[in-house]
């Protein structure tokens, strides 16, 4: 039986088939929120639940970050006062959130994306106007 | 032993695994380049990235400076002044507004406004594939918009052909940057830098701040001029009252006397309010140096008479008493001289045309031949020999007209001129000039 070792990982031996992308959903005005529609060309690699679940969870970590609540009024404030100076040694509520989004990114490409020849692109590398799905051959894989 | 079959990785492989999509711009050269040393929009970058601010930057150094400067004069001139007759607080706040300001500009023209990158090439062929698949069942190219409902509301979308995408809502297209800018406000030229998304607050709280900086500096300056001002205006008022002058003031012609200062000042009405009345609403004296009038034709002659002094009897003295004393004694020698034919010849050649003219234009001369012509071009050289370098004014008023009426009645002038520059002028140019006022 060959054994397939590779030095990195599985995906790394896999080429690109085809990649989809997730658009913006602008039904609520401007906030950043993704369309939960789930695209034909996943049919056949992930449960429709899976997804939207995956979709519905980063909808609502973009939604924290924009949220007009006290945290981020009052950084707001103390940032005008400072004459922003004050985010020389601080990060501001949105990008501490992002990171938030890039480590869920992160779990859920280890978890449940790649098994399946899936890769998820986190959506502020495409200046948040897509979710892009990589979708890989199966070339090498083999369980 | 097992039968292990080894697959060798292909490095082309390498640029899809997702550790280098996040950076793929980063394998393709040894350094590792930063993405914004290949943006394709119109911007530059300052400290590696982190400062951007438009190509175009237009007129930012300009906006700057004007602050700078303002403020600068403001702190140079006014501070001093008012720290000393009102409060230390007013450099302070001055300060924290000019700071505050600074920084406002600066935070707004360095900020990215907003931009979105635009789209990557899978982008674009999704975008392509999804218009043409969908209603492009006319002839027409596709109208490229898309239309969407926001709270219930339709907006249509664009396509950006630049940027490859359909632009969000709100987002616009800037062409001084070439990028697409989310909530475009505007392209500011004075801060050098689209207003966005990502810089709106900044901009705003610039134009609040440098508002409250203009009138802050402004009031102080009122405040300086009002306090330090009326020195002036009263010292004014004080000479207008008084009917003095600033250099009778200052000289003390009338005020030699302790406590009596407008005793000695004889062109006082005595009266403060006269004073005032006729200082500043008298009547308005019309301008005595007929600054449009023309001047007269022949004024060259003289001139080129001048330069051919040659009377012996004469040494040419500057002095304007000389002058009329010299004049008086030539005529009167002149008239008792047996040499009177000899001296003609010497004459000008050039004035004797002048001179027939002169003579045959002038009926009231007595003598229209030659020898008066001569006289009378002699009198004109000996008036001008010995002071060639004294304006005609020099001439005193009352010995010339004595000497001329008394002498030769040629040199009578039939009409006065109103002003003593104009006669005099007429006067020592020559008998020439002094027929004019007959023609």
């Amino acid at each position: 039986m060959a054994e397939t070792h590779s030095l990195q990982d599985m995906r790394q031996q896999a080429a690109v088939a085809a990649k989809v992308f997730i658009q913006r959903d602008y039904s609520n005005g401007t906030m950043c929120q993704f369309q939960t529609k789930f695209p034909s060309e996943l049919e056949t690699k992930i449960d429709k639940q899976q997804f939207e679940e995956t979709i519905r969870t980063l909808n609502n970590l973009y939604a924290e970050a924009e949220k007009l609540g006290s945290q981020s009024l009052i950084e707001g404030c103390l940032a005008c006062l400072t004459a922003y100076t004050v985010f020389l040694c601080m990060e501001t509520h949105y990008e501490k959130v992002l990171k938030k989004i890039a480590k869920y990114i992160q779990e859920q490409n280890d978890k449940i994306y790649a098994p399946r020849g899936l890769l998820l692109t986190d959506p502020i590398e495409r200046g948040l106007r897509v979710i892009e799905i990589t979708i890989y051959e199966d070339r090498s894989f083999s369980r | 032993m097992k039968n292990c079959e080894y697959q060798q990785i292909d490095p082309r492989a390498l640029s899809v695994s997702p550790l280098s999509a996040q950076n793929p711009a980063e394998k393709k050269v040894q350094r590792p380049r930063r993405k914004w040393e290949a943006f394709p929009g119109k911007n530059r970058f300052f400290c590696d990235g982190r400062l951007i601010l438009a190509r175009q930057n237009g007129v930012l150094p300009l906006t700057l400076g004007l602050i700078v400067v303002t403020s600068g004069l403001f702190f140079a001139f006014d501070c001093p002044f008012l720290v000393e007759h009102l409060t230390v607080c007013i450099p302070v706040i001055g300060g924290v507004l000019f700071l505050f300001v600074v920084a406002s500009l600066l935070r707004t023209s360095f900020t990215d406004p907003g931009i979105l990158p635009r789209a990557t090439a899978d982008e674009a062929a999704d975008i392509e594939r999804q218009i043409d698949t969908s209603g492009s069942s006319t002839y027409r190219p596709p109208p490229r918009t898309k239309e969407i409902l926001i709270n219930q509301q339709v907006v249509k979308l664009k396509y950006c052909f630049t940027c490859k995408m359909f632009r969000p809502p709100r987002t616009s297209h800037c062409s001084l940057c070439d990028n697409c800018v989310e909530r475009f406000d505007h392209h500011c030229p004075w801060v050098g830098n689209c207003v966005g998304k990502r810089n709106y607050r900044y901009f705003y709280s610039f134009i609040i701040s440098l508002s409250f900086l203009t009138s802050f500096i402004f009031a102080c300056v009122i405040t300086h001029i009002t306090l330090h001002g009326s020195f002036v205006m009263s010292f004014h008022t004080y000479l207008v009252a008084s009917n003095l002058t600033t250099n009778e003031d200052i000289k003390g012609s009338w005020s030699g006397k302790r406590g009596a200062e407008e005793s000695g000042n004889p062109y006082t009405y005595s009266n403060i309010i006269t004073n005032c009345c006729a200082t500043l609403c008298g009547p308005m004296p019309p301008s005595l140096i007929d600054r449009r009038g023309f001047l007269p034709p022949d004024e060259a002659v003289p001139a080129a008479a001048a330069s051919e002094m040659e009377l012996p009897p004469f040494t040419p003295k500057s002095d304007a008493n000389m002058c009329t004393q010299s004049t008086k004694d030539v005529l009167e020698r002149m008239l008792h001289s047996s040499d009177f034919h000899g001296l003609c010849p010497s004459g000008n050649p050039k004035t004797s045309p002048l001179v027939q003219e002169v003579s045959s234009s002038a009926p009231a001369t007595a003598e229209p031949s030659l020898s008066s012509g001569c006289s009378r071009q002699l009198a004109r050289q000996a008036v001008v020999d010995p002071c060639p370098l004294l304006p005609p004014v020099a001439f005193s008023k009352s010995n010339r007209r004595d000497s001329l009426h008394s002498i030769n009645p040629a040199f009578r002038l039939a009409s006065p001129s109103p002003t003593l520059s104009r006669r005099a002028l007429v006067l020592g140019d020559g008998p020439d000039i002094g027929f004019i006022p007959q023609h």
